[in-house]
């Protein structure tokens, strides 16, 4: 890897060292579960391997941090009906588009003949609706706090009249403070997202340490998401609830500032709807009035009413967001539910807990040396 | 929820920056960030600069930590 | 199987697989002909049995977008794409027929190029171009062309080589760099577009599987083409019904393809290749069939990536750069980017 300080977050000695090291401390805990809430920590944490280096009590669980698993069905049924119309142009990240609303997927109406495209950046819908005047251009905007600031940023700087922005946008800590609230999840260390926090700091995550639990801000190299969970088994073995950064080069105490003003800017908090859970206070972002004329929901008055989302018949994803159960308690998994015909959220998602299971599999043989 | 990989700053221009992901260059907007100096690190996520790396800070907490499991294991 | 085609169905994931299968495994009732390997096999193609002589043919159609890209066009993938597929039944590629459909309007200037581009191509591996058909669709009804290519190639009886033939003890390895195609393609589709200098890989590799033929231990080979390395570790794992461990350090990637992959949340393990091979050989040969193999024009940056067990038939595991193990799933379908 060019960017060789990168390169050690990556060594194949170090991060077993580490995991030695976890072993080794952990051997005198009970079993000490581990919750991460970033769908890009489950990630590195299925694509390195990682389950496979913890020992038997330490368990890494996956929480509500994957945008797929906890976009309101609402919120892509809206994206849907409106690709369905020949005027525009539909644009969404990848994540979103395989996600069935009620009956089908951005990907079945694209194959109906409408526009839905992929985009990287909300930089290159805003470029979509300059390259065609004749049309409209909606860009789907789903994501977290690190994600809003992007958006933000079109919202207010865009020129373009044919653009408009669909909002499925959310807040990590008040989900992750109804998580603690509701007390029924013996969770004893959180590893708190590290790009959320490169935005909004680590100050936010200060109130984890008064429910007894650990909480460590961590970024996404396997050697990052070692050294929290051993971080976390250190204040365990102590007996301490405290916060701690590990991400230090990227996160601070205050965050990104201008980051933070340019959301303030955009938009206002308001109450949403998480997949599975429900609706939780001032967890949801809303464009600010005075840019309703970017607000897709404005432009083409699509009323949003918000409903308790039930899960599908048998689904248990509402559990495994929260960390309450394991995919493989769910009789659906592997069986009527696999991630050719997903029936829940989390197994649409890269990121949801279910498909990583199915697809990285969760009990390996012990690590083999090659 | 928020992938965001490192990147190179190889040229300035006005709010926008190219970046060099590692022979994979585009363009990203700096206008969130103070004072970008071509040859920094930036943290791209979705086209946007959310935060300038701190090159030394990240090898020394690598030296830190390669030298407390030295002691200990 | 209701509801419509999607482009996932047309990926070489899991999605094509179902689609061949209900579609045309079922449906068809002689799936082989004069004794040879027909239809079940599903493997890169398919052969005829004489006295002495096994005939193999493969038969693709080639649809890439953009038609023009970094490294080369849709007629040298088309020649390649086909004699790799012959090549990869260990058969000597010696013909090609080729079925070529323009749009209407499509530039005469583009053709050329694209047919030079097919005669260099045939060119390096001396293998003739003996039949084919030339249409033009109504303006709107065809994107710009499409071509369709049957590759003939020969080999001595018995010595045909299928994805089944992989046996615990052997050898994995790769003849170079994967998901250079993959990368150079997507650094040209809008809306997620950026400059690389990383070119397709496409290119006609009999060279290299020749020399590693003649070192005489090669049981399996599969070209990563659609759904790239990890598509095609599992189909060999699948079809010999054996455990295939790969070491993530040891698999070659250029880095712009790692930079991409990340940069996007792509897998590179689901990123194309159009001129490389998984080779799977036996253990006594591996070292000298890598070397052979890296004398060759395509094969310089040729690694051994892993070894194959029987533990867990049909599986494949890595291990990963921080030391753990995962299991190295096929794709569903295309690989598309993911900001989570």
């Amino acid at each position: 890897m060019w960017n060789n300080f990168l390169q050690g977050y990556r060594n194949r000695a170090l991060a077993l060292r580490i995991a030695k090291m976890i072993t080794a401390k952990a051997q005198t805990l009970e079993k000490t579960k581990i919750m991460h809430f970033c769908g890009t920590h489950e990630y590195t944490i299925s694509y390195f391997g990682l389950r496979s280096l913890m020992p038997e009590n330490i368990e890494l669980v996956a929480g509500p941090g994957c945008p797929v698993c906890v976009a309101a069905i609402e919120d892509v049924e809206e994206a849907i009906q409106l690709a369905e119309n020949e005027n525009i142009i539909l644009t969404t990240f990848g994540d979103m588009v395989r996600v069935p609303a009620l009956n089908k997927s951005l990907w079945e109406v694209k194959s109906e003949g409408f526009d839905v495209k992929v985009v990287y950046s909300p930089h290159d819908a805003l470029k979509l609706a300059e390259k065609n005047p004749d049309k409209e251009v909606v860009f789907f905007a789903v994501g977290f706090e690190t994600t809003a600031p992007a958006v933000a940023y079109e919202i207010i700087k865009a020129k373009e009249e044919n653009f408009s922005i669909l909002t499925s946008l959310r807040l990590t800590p008040p989900v992750m403070k109804y998580l603690l609230e509701s007390g029924d999840v013996e969770i004893r260390g959180i590893i708190a997202p590290g790009h959320v926090s490169t935005v909004i700091g680590f100050e936010p995550w200060n109130f984890v340490s008064e429910y007894g639990v650990s909480v460590v801000v961590a970024g996404f190299e396997p050697v990052d998401v070692l050294l929290a969970i051993l971080m976390i088994v250190n204040q365990v073995s102590e007996g301490e609830a405290k916060l701690e950064n590990e991400y230090k080069r990227s996160v601070e105490r205050e965050g990104n500032i201008k980051a933070k003003e340019i959301i303030k800017n955009a938009f206002e908090v308001t109450e949403t709807i998480w997949r599975g859970i429900g609706r939780i206070p001032s967890s949801g972002f809303k464009i600010k009035e005075r840019y309703s004329y970017r607000d897709a929901r404005v432009k083409y008055s699509i009323k949003k009413e918000i409903k308790k989302t039930s899960m599908p018949k048998g689904c248990i994803c509402d559990k495994v967001v929260l960390g309450k159960a394991y995919p493989t308690q769910c009789h659906l998994f592997k069986r009527k539910c696999t991630p050719r015909n997903p029936v829940g959220p989390c197994m649409v998602s890269t990121e949801g807990t279910c498909y990583i299971w199915f697809k990285f599999g969760k009990q390996l043989p012990s690590p083999l040396g090659l | 929820m928020c992938l965001a990989v490192p990147g190179k700053v190889l040229e300035i221009k006005g709010e926008r920056a190219v970046v060099d992901f590692g022979g994979v260059r585009r363009e990203a907007i700096i206008s969130m960030l103070d004072d970008v100096k071509v040859g920094d690190y930036v943290l791209i996520h979705v086209g946007f600069a959310i935060q300038k790396l701190d090159i030394e800070e990240a090898k020394e907490t690598l030296k830190l930590w390669v030298s407390i499991l030295k002691e200990t294991t | 199987m209701d509801g419509k085609v999607t482009l996932s169905h047309g990926a070489g994931g899991e999605l094509t697989f179902e689609v061949v299968k209900r579609f045309f495994l079922e449906k068809f009732l002689h799936r082989s002909a004069m004794d040879g390997v027909g239809l079940d096999a599903l493997d890169d193609g398919a052969s005829i049995k004489t006295k002495n002589l096994e005939i193999v043919f493969s038969i693709d159609n080639y649809t890439v977008n953009p038609i023009f890209f970094p490294g080369g066009d849709i007629g040298r993938l088309a020649v390649s794409g086909t004699i790799n597929d012959v090549s990869m039944l260990g058969a000597k590629p010696v013909a090609i027929l080729d079925a070529v459909t323009v749009e209407e309007g499509f530039s005469f200037n583009d053709l050329e190029l694209i047919v030079n581009s097919m005669k260099e191509a045939a060119e390096e591996v001396d293998v003739a171009i003996v039949s084919g058909d030339f249409k033009v669709m109504p303006k709107g009804k065809l994107d710009k062309i499409v071509i369709a290519a049957c590759g003939v190639g020969v080999t001595e009886k018995g010595k045909i080589i299928l994805d089944s033939g992989a046996k615990p003890g052997d050898k994995v390895l790769v003849t170079g760099t994967i998901g250079d195609h993959g990368v150079a393609l997507i650094s040209k589709r809008e809306g997620i577009e950026f400059e690389t200098e990383i070119m397709s890989d496409t290119a006609p590799i009999w060279c290299v599987v020749e020399a590693a033929l003649k070192v005489g231990g090669v049981h399996a080979m599969k070209d990563p083409t659609r759904g790239g390395l990890a598509g095609a570790l599992n189909e060999i794992a699948e079809k010999s019904k054996v455990t295939i461990y790969v070491n993530e350090e040891k698999i070659p990637f250029k880095e712009p393809v790692i930079a991409a992959a990340e940069m996007l949340g792509l897998s590179p393990y689901e990123l194309l290749s159009e001129g490389k091979a998984v080779i799977v050989v036996d253990r006594e040969l591996a070292e000298e069939t890598l070397n052979e193999i890296k004398k060759t024009k395509y094969g310089k940056e040729a690694e051994i990536i892993g070894e194959v067990r029987r533990e867990k038939p049909g599986y494949v595991l890595i291990n990963t750069l921080a030391g753990g193990t995962r299991i190295l799933e096929k794709p569903i379908g295309e690989p598309i980017p993911r900001i989570c």
